[in-house]
């Protein structure tokens, strides 16, 4: 399949616009033609994950090439939680190099007219796109919120896809651009009792796991409450990380799902789930929390909103953390401001608690070494998405309830 | 050249043919998730590849996992020496083609059989870009 394209693609395709964009379209007529992309769609908001711990030296200096060139951004983009607090880079024990390649690379994204919000819940926070928008996002959890709550349409974009888009001004109209792919692929009768942001998570997990694949879009019915949006945040990252998912339907929450027979626009569904209170049950009877001793306890990936700092900062007011626990909260630069002018942060850190801005937990750079320089085994949190991404740096994941996790603070054992 | 009897097919393909040592892998992968992209071993704990080494490996997996990280991680591992010739896919994501892409490596996605029926992990094999096959050497 090639694409068509129009005059002003040719025209950057031929090198009209500089080596740069020309790069940048070439990349995305490949990923296009993969995926049987027919035409690009312009974009007005893209969303890029770019730090030192992804991109590497090399990415820098792709980076720093482009600088050179006074290269631009042609379309506002911003970018995603990143890899240092720079505050608390040297308390944790990250690289001086690559806190100093990490400014450098600010830098150039700014250089290059970036908006540096280093926020993964750009949803909750910056920008809102209406229903039917196209978009370019990167990290997973800003995608399956926009396609899904917002009815926006956008693809997984990783890091250099979205830069690309910003160079481009368009993406490849594929995936979820696409009304075919929009289209439910089967049905979850949710029957159990969701009451804290982790039992939507697990709910993720365990529909997530049974479906892994981009294109599957579960149709979710029987939900008896009115989800806020930090319940859809936390559902949608679980589904995204455990089921690499970028679209959900919600039977009268989500805008493309009044029932199910819409929801699912005249697809058979490969598949009928059911869940369970017993099923989300056995999702945190799973765990197996080693020694019981509680050394972390992390409330991030994502980022919290202010309502969940506000909830953490009343759930620890008064209270002292164990002597034995550290605990991390992570937000963007929005809400820890508003968090320091409420207090919330204060309440948190009097307990002993951290909160950090600008980063998500699992992205850390030298994470693995700071647990093992800290002696950390055990992480508990309510996000089901963190309980999966770090494991990679070797801990023992415990999902727990926000309640529990705040009692595992501060009696330092996993209950 | 020596071409095998067993081969499959696929629908999509990004880069050059290209030939080496597969590995079959019966769980999904994320560069994120799963490797050290400092060493190239796949360190998840419990990963059915864990202690596995992917540099110049053809690597097949089932699926992709989400991680948008994977985007730069590609280009990054690329650079230090370490990345796989190729990587296949029962089910992949945009991640995972934008990252090959950006990187200039071989990736294929949608076979037509399992390629566990026709391949095990220490087999040489050929990606054919030309032709969407990919069959066993020896």
């Amino acid at each position: 399949m090639t694409m068509k394209l129009t005059n002003e693609e040719k025209a950057m395709l031929a090198g009209e616009s500089g080596p740069a964009v020309q790069r940048a379209l070439q990349e995305q007529i490949s990923v296009g033609e993969f995926f049987g992309a027919e035409t690009f769609v312009p974009v007005k908001n893209v969303h890029m994950m770019g730090d030192i711990e992804v991109m590497g030296d090399a990415g820098l200096a792709f980076l720093k090439d482009l600088v050179s060139a006074q290269v631009k951004c042609m379309t506002p983009l911003t970018t995603n939680a990143r890899c240092m607090d720079f505050a608390l880079a040297e308390m944790l024990g990250q690289d001086s190099g690559a806190v100093k390649q990490e400014h450098e690379l600010i830098a150039c994204l700014r250089e290059m007219n970036a908006i540096t919000t280093d926020t993964c819940i750009n949803y909750q926070s910056v920008y809102q796109p209406h229903f039917g928008e196209h978009v370019a996002w990167g990290d997973t959890g800003t995608v399956i919120y926009a396609n899904s709550v917002f009815g926006a349409r956008s693809n997984f974009e990783s890091g250099p896809a979205a830069l690309a888009a910003a160079l481009t001004g368009r993406t490849p109209a594929y995936g979820f651009h696409l009304d075919q792919h929009r289209k439910g692929t089967f049905v979850v009768n949710v029957e159990a009792t969701l009451t804290d942001l982790a039992d939507w998570g697990a709910l993720g997990k365990i529909v997530g796991e049974a479906h892994q694949d981009y294109f599957s879009v579960p149709v979710f019915d029987g939900i008896r409450t009115s989800p806020t949006s930090d319940e859809l945040k936390h559902l949608g990252t679980s589904l995204a990380s455990y089921g690499s998912m970028g679209m959900f339907h919600m039977v009268g929450v989500t805008p493309e799902a009044p029932d199910v027979e819409t929801a699912l626009g005249g697809n058979k569904p490969i598949d009928i789930l059911t869940v369970r209170d017993r099923d989300i049950e056995a999702v945190y009877a799973g765990y197996d929390p080693k020694d019981g001793n509680c050394g972390l306890v992390v409330f991030s990936g994502p980022q919290l909103s202010l309502y969940e700092l506000k909830r953490i900062a009343e759930l620890l007011d008064g209270k002292r953390i164990s002597s034995d626990t550290q605990l991390f909260v992570t937000t963007n630069k929005e809400f820890k401001t508003l968090a320091d002018d409420f207090g919330y942060t204060r309440n948190i850190e009097d307990a002993g608690g951290i909160v950090m801005e600008g980063v998500c937990f699992y992205l850390l750079q030298n994470l693995s070494q700071i647990r093992e320089a800290r002696g950390w085994q055990n992480l508990v949190s309510n996000s089901a998405k963190i309980v999966n991404t770090i494991t990679a740096h070797r801990f023992n994941t415990i999902l727990r309830r926000t309640e529990d996790c705040i009692e595992c603070a501060l009696s330092g054992r996993i209950s | 050249m020596n071409t095998g009897s067993k081969s499959l097919s696929l629908r999509s393909i990004f880069g050059p043919s290209v030939e080496g040592e597969a590995v079959i892998s019966a769980e999904g992968f994320s560069p994120r998730y799963d490797l050290n992209r400092w060493t190239g071993e796949i360190t998840k704990p419990g990963h059915k590849l864990e202690g596995l080494t992917i540099t110049d490996k053809i690597l097949f997996f089932p699926t992709a996992k989400g991680g948008v990280a994977a985007g730069w991680a590609f280009y990054d591992i690329l650079h230090k020496r370490i990345a796989p010739k190729a990587l296949v896919f029962g089910k992949t994501n945009p991640v995972m083609v934008q990252g090959a892409v950006f990187a200039d490596m071989t990736i294929a996605a949608e076979l037509s059989d399992l390629p566990e029926n026709l391949f095990k992990t220490g087999d040489t094999v050929r990606i054919d870009a030309e032709r969407k096959v990919i069959e066993l050497l020896c």
